[in-house]
């Protein structure tokens, strides 16, 4: 395994490659291909942290949780709440920065707060030819020039090595509560989920067990204010169901198992993502006609565990969005013709030798 | 400012071009004759102008691909212009170039409540998409002071941002999908009404890539529902230096206002004298506005207060009324208009980090006295993105080359404490020149490469972003 423990050795790496390699974090979000395995894992440490500016920057290798831990000691938090893959893909190591942000991990908060590539203002990476290049910066309003930053977000090492990154933070909130609905069918959730994320009441998170038909809405912020929201937003759901409040603890615990997907974790089966409107949900749940489904994101996105093998989007023929299988070798998706002539002219222009191609 | 000399060869082709656009769309949608393309000739950056060879006003993607395909056959360059508010020059032409204005484009496609979008054309302008949808109890959040004139193209081409973006961020968040027109006709469909499909994301690439990538004809924007209600504080110190301490700590106590804005002295003597809002005479002012439910604005401007009053303010004015609140709002969204009354000025948008505020204001104040030129500066605090307006004379010789040298001075001091050149406004003609002082070489060439992915002939409005030096190679390239 090669693991840089500097920007410059990992250029030069990338330099002297002669053969693709095989890029990681902590190898805990995927199962990486072939090629020589190298891990920014020996690149750690924030580099800066303003809490009055709400800005952090830490070098690709750091641990998610050292990250976390920084921000938490000052209030703060990540605000794209990132998935930890290793309970649902059954995978061991530890999560890194670089890692959430090359596969663009976004947890519920998504829905309000923005999706990881909403956060980074800032990268530096490696490319195809061993070349050090930065785009955006460390401040979270920045249109100078053309934003390799989104494109970094979610490009999983195709473009080049992640090296350090750049996050607008936001404080955490003071505390939270979660109402939750029982025996709702997917229709009739993700009425009340688009009626909830419609209400002006902030809700930070929306998400439905299916074959639990348990539903629930998070609410975030200063005590008195998440009281008063819980109350007026608890009215409006009472339309669809009988709603119970929980608690911040109880709360964090649902959020948590949320954001990592618990509920189909240990399956045995294949777990896909499908990312569609939330009023497409329910098509995608009747196409597979299984009942082991998460939806998130008010039903925006759809997590999905079929049978070992199944090719999830020749069932989703004709139900508009992405399907992607999260468990097992990397999936890459087809994309239509047009948008598969851009993306694969700016992987020639970033990696002309294919070494990132694994 | 310096742009590229018409093409002789170009020039030569344009009974052509005419006629094949003619051929191509509705006669009222080719423009030629000298009179009508001098309303093309400039945008918000009126100091520099050049009429173009011909303008076209398609009213669909269809039209637009049929122009961008004539254009790049005879090898013309196409320049997009939303509403021509760029305060940049995105969209000055040169004379050899073809201006496409999406401003007839303005249907709206599609609203969903339960998907939370809008699907627009591009013409449409900031405010009439909220319009749209505000009945019912939307809202679209970026919000640019120029709201009410300014399109969504340009908010796109630009990745615009506006005063509330601390909390709702700028338009990149905002956007779901566009329907994208290269420069050979090729219409392509980027996101759509989902959320972060995998792949690249082109539509982050194409967000704030000035025009230069493709012509935006479509928008999935996102639509938010409005909060109950919004009430400011207004807080009034003595220096500069306490005001953004004050900011500072306003953040890390964990509040998180929709807006914090900062005027200096100049700005407030300006704004009174224009506006009569009532402001006190100090050296710094912050507007810091929160929203939610009356209890919930009320337990949050508390929260600010007791901040604000550790730091020995020298007043403290909350808005107990919608009446309060307009006029404490008053001066500020007047301080433009204000200032264009004292004399002509150069608005600039470098941002900064929050901790560099102080140090930034001193050396604008220097700089001030050396150049003898007026600053004020009324900006976004709680991001950086700083707005100093410098005063100058248009009609003395001499006075606009020093603003601009002044300009440039204040943009590398930014770039020099860790911030940017451009916020919000975009680097168009105004600030191509400056972008060696933001990034080395291979920076340039990495976002160049993209470039050239979409639109390897350079045709789609080249002469900006970048120094014409660094892209004369890739311009000049023949079929």
């Amino acid at each position: 395994m090669l693991t840089p423990t500097t920007e410059a050795e990992l250029a030069e790496i990338v330099r002297g490659a002669n053969a693709p390699l095989s890029l990681r974090g902590g190898g805990t979000r995927h199962v990486p291909g072939a090629g020589e395995p190298l891990t920014t894992a020996g690149l750690t440490g924030i580099t800066l942290y303003e809490p009055g500016a709400l800005t952090l920057v830490a070098r690709a290798g750091t641990p998610v949780e050292v990250v976390e831990n920084a921000l938490r000691a000052e209030g703060q938090r990540l605000p794209f709440e990132p998935m930890d893959h290793r309970t649902l893909l059954g995978t061991d190591g530890t999560p890194t920065i670089g890692g959430a942000v090359a596969m663009n991990v976004s947890g519920p908060r998504r829905v309000q707060a923005g999706a990881c590539r909403d956060s980074l203002i800032g990268v530096r990476f490696v490319d195809g030819s061993g070349e050090v290049i930065k785009n955006g910066g460390r401040v979270m309003k920045n249109v100078t020039g053309y934003d390799l930053v989104k494109l970094m977000a979610g490009s999983r090492g195709s473009l080049g090595v992640l090296t350090e990154v750049a996050f607008k933070v936001l404080p955490a909130a003071a505390t939270q509560a979660t109402l939750r609905l029982d025996g709702l069918d997917p229709t009739d959730a993700v009425a009340a989920m688009s009626a909830a994320l419609g209400s002006p009441f902030d809700v930070t998170g929306a998400a439905h067990d299916v074959a639990g038909r348990t539903t629930w809405i998070r609410l975030e912020g200063l005590e008195g204010s998440v009281d008063y929201r819980a109350g007026e937003l608890g009215g409006v759901l009472s339309r669809h169901g009988d709603v119970a409040r929980l608690d911040a603890g109880e709360s964090a615990m649902i959020w948590s198992a949320v954001r990592d997907v618990r509920v189909l974790a240990g399956s045995g089966r294949d777990v896909w993502r499908v990312h569609c409107r939330p009023s497409h949900a329910v098509r995608v749940l009747d196409a597979v006609g299984l009942d082991a489904a998460l939806m998130d994101w008010g039903g925006g996105l759809v997590w999905l565990a079929v049978p070992a093998g199944t090719d999830l989007r020749a069932w989703l023929d004709g139900v508009p969005g992405y399907a992607t299988r999260v468990t097992g070798a990397l999936d890459v998706v087809p994309e239509v013709a047009a948008v598969a002539a851009l993306t694969d002219g700016i992987r020639a222009k970033f990696d002309p030798r294919g070494v990132f191609a694994a | 400012m310096e742009m590229p000399k018409a093409d002789p060869f170009r020039l030569a082709r344009k009974d052509t071009l005419v006629r094949r656009l003619r051929e191509a769309l509705p006669a009222d949608a080719v423009i030629d004759a000298p009179a009508e393309l001098k309303a093309y000739e400039c945008d918000a950056l009126t100091a520099y102008r050049c009429p173009p060879l011909v303008a076209v006003l398609p009213r669909s993607t269809r039209e637009v691909s049929a122009v961008a395909r004539i254009c790049h056959d005879l090898e013309i360059p196409l320049i997009p212009r939303g509403a021509g508010t760029s305060l940049a020059g995105g969209s000055l032409p040169t004379g050899d170039a073809v201006i496409l204005g999406v401003a007839r484009m303005t249907e709206t496609l599609e609203v969903s409540h339960v998907d939370r979008i809008i699907r627009v054309q591009t013409g449409r302008t900031n405010l009439s998409v909220t319009g749209e949808v505000e009945g019912d109890g939307w809202f679209y959040a970026p919000d640019p002071s120029s709201q009410l004139a300014c399109a969504i193209a340009g908010n796109i081409a630009m990745n615009s941002g506006g005063a509330h973006c601390l909390k709702y961020g700028v338009t990149t968040n905002n956007l779901l999908g566009v329907t994208l027109v290269r420069m050979d006709g090729t219409v392509v469909e980027i996101g759509g009404a989902h959320m972060d499909a995998p792949g690249l994301d082109l539509l982050g690439l194409v967000c704030g890539s000035e025009g230069q990538l493709g012509i935006v004809t479509e928008a999935t924007l996102r639509i938010l529902p409005k909060p109950e209600g919004a009430r400011p504080v207004l807080i009034a110190y003595d220096d500069n230096e306490t005001a953004g301490q004050c900011v500072s700590d306003i953040i890390k106590a964990g509040i998180l206002p929709v807006a914090i804005e900062f005027m200096d002295r100049p700005v407030i003597r300006a704004t009174e004298d224009f506006a009569h809002a009532g402001y006190p005479d100090v050296e710094a002012l912050l507007i810091v506005e929160v929203e939610g439910s009356e209890a919930e604005i009320d337990e949050q401007l508390t929260a600010i207060e007791a901040i604000a009053r550790r730091h020995d303010p020298v007043e403290v004015r909350r808005s107990n009324s919608a009446e309060e609140s307009a006029a404490i709002w008053l001066g500020r969204k007047s301080a433009f208009g204000a200032m264009g009354q004292i004399n002509d000025y150069m608005c600039l948008d470098g941002t900064i980090p929050v901790s560099e505020l102080p140090r930034v204001l001193k050396g604008i104040r220097e700089l001030s006295k050396e150049y003898g030129l007026d600053v004020g500066n009324v900006f976004h605090a709680g991001d950086g993105n700083m707005h100093p307006l410098i005063l100058f004379d248009a009609n003395k010789p001499g006075d606009l080359e020093k603003c601009e040298a002044m300009g440039a001075d204040i943009l590398r001091l930014c770039v020099e404490v860790g911030g940017c050149l451009t916020g919000e406004h975009g680097v168009g003609i105004e600030k191509r020149d400056l972008m060696h002082h933001q990034f080395d070489p291979v920076d340039l060439e990495a976002q160049m490469r993209v470039k050239d992915v979409f639109d390897p002939r350079w045709l789609l409005n080249p002469a900006k972003v970048f120094p014409l030096d660094v892209t004369e190679a890739r311009r000049s390239v023949r079929a």
